[in-house]
């Protein structure tokens, strides 16, 4: 009996292990579509805390952000870390960063992370469209 | 608070040698890209230092939007009563984050001028009477409880992670009370905070 349910437990791990590294892999490799009007909510809930779209606060603003290069708004204060990067902000850079900025750019001091990839999605989206010229 | 946070960096540092053993043991079994990555946001207490002082500069934003509200003369007495209560609670914050910061060897960000804050949080244009005041308290109020939510993995030091609980615990009753100030609804699904 103790066999067999040591054996049972073996399984039950493999499995969860198997399930987890598999939820990972999907993360990395399918980012969900983003929805921008979704993705605003979340800003609001999620970002605003210490950004806008227009002001640099305690982070940089964010119009614009989609497109330019790391570490560029004008007038704030980076880190040395993100001050040096050479990346520009996109789609994937994005959400990596918003998924662990102190990995993505080691010495960034952002610390914030939102662990839900739709939630990523979305706000990415939200920025993508605030961050395009307005229409004529 | 302020002891708790010291007590918490002494903790850190106490820890600090058993982590870069956990780092080197990987690093013999092979494991190099972990290794990597655990000495660059798992073994640097600099990084501790940086969201400590990220969280500092939510503070003295609070504070001096609540400032700037109970200096308005938009508020009614009880609620400027609870404006000063709550300004109180982020007072109380700060001088934790400010002793914590400087027990790590790091120096605090300061306070930027009152008309840079009613610049940055655009209160000219948004901000005409109390229930703006309000509305403004409310969301610095939710950001602020998500802030120290969102990095409480990021933080090195268990210690310091379970302060940013207790932060945002102060936060989110803040948020809560505000609202039912305004006299709005509260979420209906689980889990308000986070994500």
């Amino acid at each position: 009996m103790a066999v067999l349910f040591r054996s049972t437990l073996t399984v039950a791990a493999m499995v969860l292990a198997i399930s987890v590294a598999h939820a990972g892999s999907d993360d990395e490799a399918v980012m969900p579509e983003g929805d921008a009007d979704r993705g605003a909510e979340t800003y609001e809930n999620s970002c605003s805390g210490c950004h806008s779209l227009d002001r640099n606060r305690i982070g940089p603003a964010h119009r614009g952000v989609y497109g330019r290069k790391a570490g560029s708004a004008p007038e704030y204060a980076y880190s040395a870390a993100l001050a040096a990067a050479d990346f520009e902000w996109d789609a994937e850079s994005l959400d990596g960063w918003l998924a662990n900025p102190m990995a993505y750019v080691p010495g960034a001091k952002m610390g914030f992370r939102l662990g839900d990839p739709q939630k990523r999605a979305d706000i990415i989206a939200f920025l993508k469209r605030e961050s395009e010229p307005p229409a004529e | 608070m302020k002891n708790e946070l010291i007590h918490s960096r002494r903790s850190m540092l106490g820890t600090m040698g058993g982590s870069m053993l956990s780092v080197a043991a990987i690093g013999v079994l092979g494991n190099t890209s972990v290794a990597h990555a655990m000495n660059h946001h798992e073994g640097d207490a600099s990084g501790d230092v940086a969201i400590l002082n990220v969280a500092l500069g939510l503070e003295h934003e609070a504070i001096a939007a609540y400032q700037i509200g109970a200096e308005s003369g938009l508020l009614e007495k009880g609620v400027l009563d609870v404006a000063v209560l709550f300004q109180g609670h982020h007072k109380g914050h700060r001088d934790a984050l400010i002793g914590a910061i400087e027990s790590m060897g790091g120096s605090p960000v300061e306070s930027k001028s009152t008309e840079t804050y009613v610049a940055e949080l655009d209160i000219a244009n948004t901000v005409k009477g109390q229930a703006d005041v309000l509305k403004l308290a409310r969301k610095l109020e939710r950001g602020a409880a998500n802030a120290y939510l969102g990095v409480i993995p990021s933080f090195m030091d268990s210690g310091l992670k379970q302060i940013s609980g207790r932060l945002a615990a102060d936060e989110a009753t803040h948020w809560a009370l505000l609202n039912n100030a305004l006299g709005d609804a509260y979420p209906s699904d689980p889990l308000i905070f986070g994500g």
